[in-house]
């Protein structure tokens, strides 16, 4: 078995990028991710790498933009707040085709919000966040281990797609610690022959760009953006099923909600409730398939947050709107106890559809 | 006998700039001063959003086009992905260099970040058609101050060298302009020493250009170009700001 060490979340995620060869952060201090920068500030200079802590979050993520420009693996983290501002640059990483990995340990809003732990930047994750058509693919890791293994598959995917890809965590998975094991396998990153390396004067030059003036020419490259992105509907969508072979109830929840949630699953077994858990891993694109099977055979979905109801809505297109699905949650840095969830599950269990 | 011909490194498509507009002339230069210290191969010029946006399809380096003021974080970040080959230069107006990207700009020069910055000062926001620019002089008629720049009530100009001149981190500050065929040379010498300084390492150049925009300002070409002098070179004096190694006696 492979070697363990103790780590928490947020430094997972940064070894496992200088794992998976990133050797440019760029980032500008908010609670609570402090530790990736804290974690990539100390390693960087070390193994010949950079950090640096730019002037703001607009200008951290077009110093990743820039980057990953240049060719190179690159990644940026933040929270909510600076999620928002970043969103700018992530909107013209999009649209300039260009791969990059950022974190958001998501805190409590709206506005300056709270510094405890949210799910509430689902639809800014998942729609895309800033402005144009555009998705990222949205990784929600629920444990440290996981935290490490999806940050080298989102350098991974954003190579393979040329798109930016977020790791949507929160305030407790980033701060907590666990046992991680970095025995993993590593991609080495593909060749980028779009990339502005300088043309060496061997070939024409390199244009890294998102503006089209002329409407038909904007209008393509928006479908084939689309296009590719069907290819990852079809391919990437990940998610954990738990219990769900004879499950009546369904619990939806990703992230720090599904840890809460199985002990609320296997509490309700043991009170002979049928119930299972679908956990997406991916939350864009979201795992329709288990969700639509279920919908079935179940008499009821639940689905847990820490918002005010924002991954119900994909719950219910995945589930065709044909069985109820009623909402689990707790807002601005309250995380729902399993007791709160295990209510829910028997209230369900007694047909009630709240 | 070819007495005159384009520089390599521009490409060899007409530029899409108004009659008497001077960004040509300083692209021009920009491009001389690369052909001359062979560097085009190794050079990523930073577009900005702006009038000179589609600087991108001018320069035959590869290009990078950023989101508006964002330029020197942008180039920060190529610069840093590759230190040693790298040659990085900006290309920004005043409503994006000195408005909105201010904290970009102020911060790159203080961590002497190892690019060169070319940045056009006509006074105004030219693809938006004529609004108040940051460096919009004081009475300047334009589609934002229609009465004229009332400093009473939207404040002063921000004169950029001046300002970056305070700060310890950069190497060198000049403005120069491209009115006439002395301030073209002027503009001409400073512009490849931007680039040389990136060369040799020394750090953060930036050019200030002052330059025109006839159609927002509302005058001829060559009106255009002696306003530079009676008006804008009177607030903006042109000359060395800051020469870190010259005053080191390097």
């Amino acid at each position: 078995m492979a070697e363990k060490v103790l780590m928490k979340g947020n430094e997972a995620i940064a070894e496992a990028a200088i794992i998976a060869g990133c050797r440019h952060y760029f980032g500008y201090p908010i609670t609570p991710q402090t530790e990736i920068a804290a974690y990539m500030a100390k390693r960087m200079p070390k193994i010949g790498g950079t950090f640096l802590q730019a002037e703001s979050e607009l200008a951290a993520i077009s110093m990743v933009y820039g980057a990953s420009a240049a060719g190179k693996r690159v990644m940026t983290s933040s929270s909510s707040p600076g999620i928002s501002l970043k969103s700018e640059g992530i909107s013209y990483i999009a649209g300039s085709d260009l791969p990059a990995v950022i974190v958001n340990a998501q805190r409590g809003g709206p506005g300056l919000g709270g510094i405890q732990p949210s799910q509430s930047d689902y639809f800014q994750a998942t729609r895309g966040g800033g402005h144009g058509d555009y998705h990222m693919i949205v990784l929600t890791p629920d444990s440290v281990q996981e935290m490490a293994e999806l940050t080298v598959k989102a350098f991974d995917l954003a190579d393979k797609y040329r798109m930016p890809v977020m790791i949507l965590a929160d305030g407790t998975i980033g701060q907590m610690m666990e046992p991680v094991s970095f025995d993993f396998e590593v991609k080495a990153a593909p060749q980028k022959p779009w990339a502005t390396t300088g043309t060496q004067m061997k070939r024409s030059h390199n244009v890294v760009n998102s503006l089209y003036l002329k409407p038909d020419e904007l209008e393509r490259t928006n479908f084939e953006r689309f296009e590719k992105y069907e290819t990852i509907k079809k391919n990437e969508a990940l998610y954990e099923e738990y219990m769900m072979d004879d499950a009546e109830i369904v619990v939806a929840a990703f992230g720090i909600a599904a840890r809460v949630s199985k002990n609320a699953v296997v509490a309700a077994r043991k009170e002979g409730i049928k119930v299972g858990l679908i956990r997406p891993v991916t939350v864009w694109p979201f795992p329709d398939e288990p969700f639509a099977k279920a919908a079935k055979t179940a008499k009821q979905f639940i689905s847990v947050e820490l918002s005010m109801g924002q991954m119900i809505e994909d719950v219910k297109l995945a589930t065709g709107c044909k069985v109820p699905v009623t909402l689990c949650n707790r807002v601005g840095g309250m995380i729902p106890s399993p007791a709160e969830v295990l209510d829910a599950i028997r209230n369900a269990a007694k047909g009630g559809k709240n | 006998m070819v007495v005159f011909d384009k520089p390599k490194s521009l490409a060899d498509i007409p530029f899409h700039y108004c009659p008497g507009c001077t960004h040509g002339i300083v692209h021009r230069l920009v491009a001389e001063a690369i052909d001359e210290l062979g560097i085009e191969g190794r050079t990523i010029g930073i577009a900005p959003v702006g009038c000179s946006v589609m600087a991108y399809d001018y320069f035959n380096c590869d290009m990078i086009e950023a989101a508006h003021g964002r330029a020197p974080a942008v180039a920060t970040g190529v610069k840093r992905a590759d230190p040693e080959n790298n040659i990085v230069f900006t290309y920004q107006g005043d409503g994006d260099l000195a408005s909105i990207g201010m904290a970009e700009t102020v911060h790159s020069a203080a961590r002497n970040e190892n690019i060169t910055i070319i940045f056009i000062n006509n006074a105004i926001y030219g693809m938006t058609g004529g609004q108040m620019a940051p460096t919009s002089l004081p009475g300047q008629i334009t589609q934002t101050s229609p009465y004229g720049r009332d400093v009473k009530h939207c404040g002063y100009p921000v004169k950029v060298c001046e300002m970056l001149a305070q700060l310890e981190g950069p190497e060198y500050l000049e403005r120069v302009a491209v009115n006439s065929v002395p301030h073209i040379r002027a503009a001409k010498k400073a512009i490849k020493k931007a680039f040389e300084n990136q060369i040799n390492g020394k750090g953060f150049s930036l050019i200030e250009v002052i330059s025109s925009c006839p159609t927002n300002w509302g005058m001829t070409p060559e009106k255009a170009l002696k306003w530079i002098d009676d008006a804008m070179i009177p607030y903006y004096p042109l000359g060395v700001y800051k020469d870190r190694s010259a005053q080191k006696g390097e």
